[in-house]
């Protein structure tokens, strides 16, 4: 039975293409579907090749402005959220204080409650307020549940840094600021950095929470959501295959950047 | 800022305690480190020693006392005020720097802008000038071992401390970075505070060492005078072995003592005596075991007067090569440990035969029998 054989052989090699395609699938409609010329205002069926709507992205009345929209709130959101949320990891790793187990939990609760809880009760409390919705509420919003992701990736690199090189740092002449500056904040960067891409993608791509929230104010979610209603115009493809392109993009220039290093280390060894 | 040093870089720490909670770390202690020597603390761990380091680097608050660098009060100063340098245990290197800008982070701190020279011959001292671009982890053990020690020096402090800083590496390499560390202490003459649990590391290093035992110092003093003179039991078995025998106080003879040990007598010159001489009091007789000389029963007649003297029988012989290690039974101590050169060997000293232990009454020392006389023993099997 040769072709068992083969099977056999090849079984990792198979299911791993098998996964990359379910994967990626999704996206490649995605992107095929945005050099679509529709017959009717539903983006599909496949009709024929065209690229007027990458040569007119903003076509669409009200797209660019949701999107840029969505990025100001996603760019601040990260901040705001990292921040905050690198200050919350240090305190727990590093100080006792008497509501540190309840901090610690508490924490997690963004994460493992039901967005739509979250969302209602974040309105009722608006309201109560009587704070006006809109981008200043949306951006509260998504820096609340922003938090606990970042909280949670910046611990876990804190709690594997030894404090003797804070210790080490102060032996040679690094005051406290200093020691912060050029030992604790570098070695922590990676923990912080994972937190602040989860931050902006998680704050750029929600919609329960922003749409409860916003008031008439509309992100880009909230506009593809709204514009699959009555129709969905190819620009939103060409939106998300741009989104996606960029992220491959930079995913590509970091790896070239960190092979390019290592190969200079092994080249000077 | 900090000032490097110039002159009288002593270390004088005065009634310096360190207790946390209810647990007393570090006993009131008084202790001078000449500038320039090879100071060792000794001690198992948990004896205080570490502590007491990190209070003179000034990482540990002192619970009460004062640490004084040349005449200087530094009690109160933060660590990056104090011209001192640490050796950390497992050497904490920065990660995310080089092994040039590791070396270079003190020089930097204190804002000092042109530092490639002054890199550059520091890695050469501890022949490290090729691994200039290199992160820490590419490093092996003892590469990064030395990594530590430049980063130390090259700020040229008064003092450099050293914890545990060989703890990590193999036995062979342990070896071979005594004697580098020596080197460079006596190359750059900088004091050193250097904390070991290893009497080895201590005796071959030091010249200075203080033995630690549940936060005091039990005697200081040189590896030689530390090894040929304990003065408590604890000194006695941590530094080497030693064969301790209860013995009562007889008579005196001039400068000597003899005492009744079992049925016989041994001699033992006042002057090495720590303990009370009252005649008829106790006292621990301590002999090392390579001072003994083994005869077989049958020749006891040869053995020259004046010697103190022992009978027993072999219960176990070990040979090692260049010696060969008894354990002998006898009425005054269970077990008596004999180390014997290997040059001429008698045949007949086998497990089983009855032999006469005898040495020196110069090599004798005496100590207090108010102590535990196995103290010190257990701390060293378990490392």
């Amino acid at each position: 039975m040769p072709f068992v054989n083969w099977l056999k052989r090849h079984f990792v090699v198979i299911a791993g293409l098998l996964t990359l395609a379910y994967l990626l699938l999704p996206n490649i409609v995605v992107t095929v579907f945005s050099f679509n010329k529709p017959k009717g205002r539903f983006n599909y069926q496949w009709q024929q090749f065209s690229t007027d709507a990458w040569q007119d992205p903003c076509g669409v009345a009200g797209l660019c402005g949701s999107l840029s929209l969505s990025l100001q709130i996603a760019v601040w959101a990260t901040l705001g959220a990292t921040a905050l949320g690198t200050m919350i990891a240090f305190a727990l790793v590093r100080y006792r204080f008497r509501a540190r187990g309840a901090v610690n939990s508490l924490i997690f609760l963004p994460m493992a409650m039901p967005e739509v809880v979250m969302a209602a009760s974040l309105l009722t409390l608006f309201l109560n307020l009587g704070a006006q919705l809109g981008f200043w509420t949306i951006l509260i919003a998504h820096i609340m549940f922003c938090l606990s992701f970042v909280v949670t990736a910046v611990k876990a690199r804190v709690m594997s840094m030894d404090p003797r090189l804070e210790q080490a740092a102060q032996d040679l002449y690094a005051g406290p600021a200093q020691t912060f500056l050029r030992v604790t904040l570098p070695i922590a960067a990676p923990g912080i950095a994972a937190g602040a891409l989860l931050a902006f993608a998680l704050s750029f791509d929600d919609f329960i929470i922003t749409n409860f929230n916003a008031g008439s104010t509309v992100t880009f979610p909230m506009f593809v959501w709204g514009s699959a209603q009555r129709g969905t115009p190819v620009q939103i493809n060409v939106i998300g295959t741009a989104m996606f392109l960029v992220a491959v993009l930079f995913v590509l220039t970091s790896m070239v950047i960190s092979n390019r290093r290592n190969r200079q280390k092994a080249s000077s060894v | 800022m900090k000032t490097t040093n110039s002159g009288s870089g002593d270390v004088r720490l005065t009634g310096i305690s360190k207790t946390y909670g209810s647990f007393t770390a570090v006993q009131p202690l008084d202790l001078t480190v000449p500038q320039g020597s090879f100071f060792a603390l000794l001690g198992a761990s948990g004896c205080g020693k570490t502590t007491t380091l990190r209070m003179i680097a000034g990482l540990e608050e002192p619970s009460s006392g004062t640490v004084h660098l040349g005449d200087q009060d530094v009690t109160a100063l933060p660590p990056y005020k104090r011209p001192v340098n640490t050796v950390f245990q497992s050497y904490a290197l920065f990660p995310h720097l080089d092994i040039f800008e590791n070396v270079a982070f003190g020089l930097r701190r204190r804002g000092i802008k042109s530092v490639k020279k002054q890199v550059e011959e520091m890695l050469e001292l501890v022949q490290l000038g090729e691994q200039a671009r290199k992160k820490p982890h590419q490093l092996s053990g003892g590469q990064q071992q030395r990594v530590a020690v430049a980063r130390a020096l090259i700020n040229k402090p008064g003092v450099l401390l050293l914890d545990e800083p060989l703890g990590a590496l193999d036995l062979k390499l342990r070896r071979q970075m005594q004697l580098e560390l020596k080197r460079i202490q006596t190359e750059v003459g900088i004091t050193f505070v250097h904390v070991t649990h290893d009497q080895e590391e201590a005796m071959t290093m030091a010249d200075t060492v203080a033995v630690m035992n549940a936060g005091r110092v039990e005697q200081l003093g040189s590896p030689t005078d530390l090894y040929e003179n304990p003065k408590t039991t604890f000194v006695a078995n941590f530094l080497g072995t030693s064969n301790l025998i209860e013995a009562e106080v007889d008579t005196k003879n001039g400068d000597d003592i003899v005492l009744k040990a079992g049925g016989g007598k041994l001699v033992l010159p006042e002057s090495r005596c720590s303990a009370p001489t009252t005649t008829g009091g106790k006292v621990l007789v301590g002999i090392r075991p390579e001072k003994i000389s083994l005869t077989h029963a049958d020749d006891a007649g040869e053995i020259p007067e004046g010697r103190n003297r022992i009978t027993g029988r072999i219960a176990n012989s070990s040979f090692i090569g260049v010696s060969t290690q008894y354990v002998i039974d006898s009425t005054v101590c269970p077990e008596f440990e004999v180390y014997a050169q290997n040059v001429d060997r008698d045949a007949r000293l086998a497990p089983g035969a009855e032999v006469v232990l005898h040495w020196s009454p110069a090599h004798t020392f005496g100590l207090d029998a108010a102590q535990d006389i196995d103290a010190g023993i257990q701390e060293e099997a378990a490392l």
